[in-house]
C-alpha cells in the first residue's frame, strides 16, 4: 500500500516541478516594463472606484457549512455501499434512519430558503389616481435576509 | 507474444506527457469544432490544417508581459495558478488506461479523486482574492460556492457506482463492467455525473464565472502570460479529466461493450495487443466525452448564477440521494 | 534509514513546522495557508500509518471543506492586506513556571514508559472493516452521528441568518 502512495507522491512532485519549470522558463524570455497604467486593477476601461473589497454575503457561507455537513454523510455512506450487501436488513435500516435524518435537515433548509438564491423583486413604479407615480415595492412579505441575492455590490 | 513490461516511471512519465499533450489537442480541436458547428473554417494557417495552433499559441503565452496587480498578494497569486493544474495532473495517477496499466491502484482511488477536485476549489478562491478586484473577488467566490455545490451530486452519483463494485478502487470499478457498463443499469447516475463533471470543470453551461460578457474574466481577469497559461491549460485539462472520469466510471473503462460475454474472443491479457485494443477504447471514448464537452459549449447558452445554484441544490442532490437509495433496496432485495 | 522512515520525519516536520508558523505569523491569510499545509502533513502521517480511508477523509474534510470556510471568513472579512495580528504575551513569569513543570512530566512519562514497538502489518481492505464495524458493534454511536449532523445543519443555519425584526 505505501508504494502506491509514494507514487502518488511522485506524481505530485512531478507536477509542481512541471509547473515550477513553465514559469521559471517564461520569467526568463518575458519582457518586464512596468507602468502605472498596467499595474493598476481592471475596471472596464475606467479609473477604479474604492477599494477592492465587496460586502460579504452571508450565502457562500452558508453553502460552505452546508457543503461540509452533507460530505460528511456522503463519506460516511461509502463503507456502507462496500458492504451492505453482506449484512442482512437490519444494517440496511439503520443506513436508511441515517439518511433520512440528514435529509431532514435538508428539507428544513430548503423550506425556510437558504436555498432560494432568487433575485430580489424589483421595485415597480406605478401611477397611483390623485398620487402620481408611486414605487411600489413588490418584494414579498415573507423575506427575511437583509440583504439581496448577494450578487450586487454595496 | 509476451507480456509488456510496464515499469511506473515509464508509466508515469507517458502519462504526464498524454495529459499536457492531450490538453494542447483539446484546444486546437475545441477551435475547429466550434468553426464547424458555427459554419466557418477555425485555424488553418499555422502548419497543416492547422495543427501547429496551439503551440504558436503557448510561445505566445510565454513571451507576453506578466502584468500583476501592484496592490495585490504576490505569493498567492503566483501560486494559485498551481492549484488547478496539480490536481488536474494527479488525478490521473489512478486512472487505469488498460488491463494492468495504470500507475498505482490504492485501495481509496475513488475518495482520492473525489479530495483532489476539493483541493480545486483553492485555485479559484486563491486567485479571485489575490488580485485586488472586485470582478476577480466576486467570480472567485462564485466559483468557488459552484464548486462546492456540485461536488455533492458528484459524490453521491459515484457512491451509487460503488454499490454495484462493493470497493472504492478504480481498477475493480472498471473490471465491474465487464458485463454491463454501469450506463445501463445506472442511468441517473450517469446523467447527474456528466452534469457534475460540467459544472466542475467549469464549462458551459456552468462558465458564468469567467464568462467574458458577465465579470470581465470572473477570477483571472487580472492574469497574463503564463499565469493565464497555466489556468487555460487547467481547464483543457479538466476537461479531458471529466471524460476520463465519465468513461471509467460509466462506460466501461478500457472494456468493449459486453465484452465478457465475448472475452474468448479477444486478446489475451497481458499481451501488447490487448493492452493496445484497450488503450485504443479507452482514448476512443474518451475522445467522444470531450467532443460531447465541446458540442454542449457552443450549442446551449450559459445558466444564471441562481438557476445555476438552484439546480445544483434543490434539484441534482435529492435526485442523487434519492438515486442512491433505490438502487441500494434494489439490490438488496436481489442479493439480500 | 529507510524511505519510510525518512518520509515520517518529513511530514512530522511539515506538520509541525507549519503549525509553527501559524501560531506565531502575524498575516492571518498566511497563518490559514500554513494550517492548510499542517492538515496535509497530518493526511501524509494518516497514510504512513495505512490508514487509507482516514487520510481521503482527513483531506475531503478538513482541508476541503472546514479551511475553506476559514478562508471564506479570513478573506472577505479583513480590513486590508497588510492587516497585523496584535500578538502580545501576558503574565510571562508563571506562565513559563507552570509550562516549565508541565514539560517536564511530559519528558519523564516519554522516557520512563515502556513503548511497544511493533511492526504494523499492512492490513487487507480497511473499509471493508470499518463498514462492518460500524453497522454492527458501533451502530448506536452511527445514529448518534446522524442525529449530530441534523443538530448541526439547523443551529448553522439558524446562527447564520439574521432574522429582520417587527419595528
Amino acid at each position: 500500500m505505501l508504494s502506491d502512495f509514494g507514487s502518488i507522491l511522485l506524481f505530485m512532485i512531478a507536477g509542481v516541478l512541471f509547473v515550477a519549470i513553465a514559469l521559471f522558463v517564461s520569467k526568463l524570455v518575458r519582457p518586464h516594463r512596468p507602468n502605472a497604467d498596467k499595474l493598476s486593477t481592471y475596471e472596464c476601461g475606467e479609473e477604479p472606484i474604492g477599494d477592492a473589497r465587496i460586502q460579504f454575503n452571508n450565502r457562500f457561507y452558508i453553502i460552505g457549512l452546508m457543503f461540509l455537513i452533507f460530505e460528511v454523510e456522503i463519506l460516511l455512506l461509502f463503507p456502507w455501499a462496500m458492504v451492505f450487501q453482506d449484512l442482512g436488513w437490519y444494517a440496511f435500516s439503520a443506513m436508511f434512519v441515517f439518511v433520512f435524518l440528514i435529509f431532514i435537515g435538508f428539507i428544513y433548509e430548503l423550506g425556510k430558503g437558504h436555498l432560494k438564491w432568487d433575485l430580489p423583486s424589483p421595485a415597480v413604479p406605478e401611477y397611483v389616481e390623485g398620487v402620481g407615480v408611486v414605487e411600489r415595492d413588490i418584494r414579498t412579505e415573507d423575506d427575511e435576509f437583509e440583504s439581496d441575492g448577494g450578487l450586487t455590490f454595496k | 507474444m509476451e507480456a509488456p513490461i510496464v515499469s511506473s516511471y515509464i508509466v508515469m512519465a507517458g502519462a504526464l506527457a498524454v495529459l499536457l499533450n492531450s490538453a494542447a489537442v483539446v484546444v486546437y480541436v475545441e477551435r475547429r469544432v466550434a468553426a464547424f458547428i458555427q459554419n466557418r473554417v477555425g485555424p488553418n494557417r499555422v502548419g497543416p490544417f492547422g495543427l501547429f495552433q496551439p503551440l504558436a499559441d503557448v510561445i505566445k503565452l510565454i513571451f507576453k508581459e506578466d502584468v500583476t496587480p501592484i496592490y495585490g498578494n504576490r505569493t498567492l497569486h503566483t501560486l494559485a495558478p498551481m492549484f488547478p493544474v496539480i490536481t488536474a495532473l494527479i488525478t490521473v495517477a489512478v486512472i487505469p488506461f488498460g488491463d494492468g496499466l495504470f500507475i498505482t491502484n490504492i485501495n481509496v482511488g475513488v475518495l482520492f479523486i473525489l479530495a483532489v477536485t476539493s483541493l480545486g476549489v483553492y485555485g479559484v478562491t486563491m486567485a479571485g482574492w489575490a488580485s485586488n478586484s472586485k470582478y476577480s473577488l466576486l467570480g472567485g467566490l462564485r466559483a468557488a460556492a459552484q464548486m462546492l455545490s456540485y461536488e455533492l451530486p458528484l459524490g453521491m452519483a459515484i457512491a451509487s457506482v460503488v454499490l454495484f463494485a462493493a470497493s472504492l478502487s478504480m481498477v475493480d470499478i472498471v473490471n465491474s463492467q465487464l458485463y454491463w457498463w454501469h450506463v445501463f443499469v445506472n442511468p441517473i447516475g450517469a446523467i447527474i455525473f456528466i452534469i457534475a463533471a460540467f459544472a466542475e470543470a467549469n464549462r458551459t453551461p456552468f462558465d458564468l464565472v469567467e464568462a467574458e460578457q458577465e465579470l470581465v474574466g470572473g477570477f483571472h481577469t487580472e492574469y497574463s502570460s503564463m499565469k493565464f497559461g497555466m489556468f487555460f491549460l487547467a481547464e483543457y485539462m479538466h476537461v479531458v479529466i471529466g471524460s476520463m472520469l465519465i468513461t471509467t466510471f460509466f462506460f466501461g473503462g478500457y472494456h468493449l461493450p459486453f465484452a465478457g460475454y465475448y472475452a474468448h474472443l479477444l486478446p489475451e491479457a497481458g499481451t501488447w495487443l490487448k493492452a493496445m485494443l484497450d488503450i485504443a477504447v479507452f482514448l476512443g471514448k474518451t475522445g467522444f466525452f470531450v467532443f460531447l464537452f465541446i458540442w454542449v459549449r457552443w450549442t446551449i447558452p450559459r445558466f444564471k448564477y441562481t438557476q445555476l445554484m438552484s439546480l445544483g441544490w434543490s434539484k441534482l442532490l435529492p435526485l442523487s440521494i434519492l438515486n442512491f437509495a433505490v438502487i441500494a433496496f434494489i439490490l438488496m432485495l436481489i442479493h439480500g | 534509514m529507510e524511505l519510510t522512515t525518512l518520509l515520517f520525519y518529513f511530514f512530522s516536520l511539515l506538520t509541525i513546522g507549519s503549525a509553527i508558523f501559524m501560531v506565531f505569523s502575524k498575516n492571518i491569510v498566511h497563518a490559514a495557508f500554513a494550517l492548510m499545509f499542517t492538515l496535509l502533513g497530518v493526511a501524509a502521517l494518516y497514510v504512513l500509518l495505512f490508514a487509507d480511508f482516514i487520510a481521503a477523509t482527513q483531506i475531503l474534510v478538513y482541508v476541503g471543506g472546514i479551511l475553506i470556510l476559514i478562508l471564506f471568513g479570513v478573506m472577505l472579512t479583513t480590513k486590508g492586506f497588510t492587516d497585523n495580528l496584535k500578538t502580545l504575551t501576558t503574565n510571562l513569569r508563571p506562565v513559563s513556571v507552570v509550562m516549565t513543570l508541565v514539560a517536564a512530566g511530559m519528558i519523564y512519562v516519554l522516557l520512563t514508559t515502556t513503548w511497544p514497538v511493533a511492526e504494523i502489518a499492512e492490513p487487507e481492505g480497511t473499509i471493508t472493516g470499518l463498514g462492518t464495524l460500524l453497522l454492527k458493534e458501533y451502530i448506536l454511536p452511527f445514529q448518534v452521528t446522524g442525529v449530530l449532523l441534523l443538530v448541526a445543519i439547523i443551529g448553522a443555519l439558524l446562527m447564520a441568518t439574521k432574522v429582520k425584526h417587527q419595528q
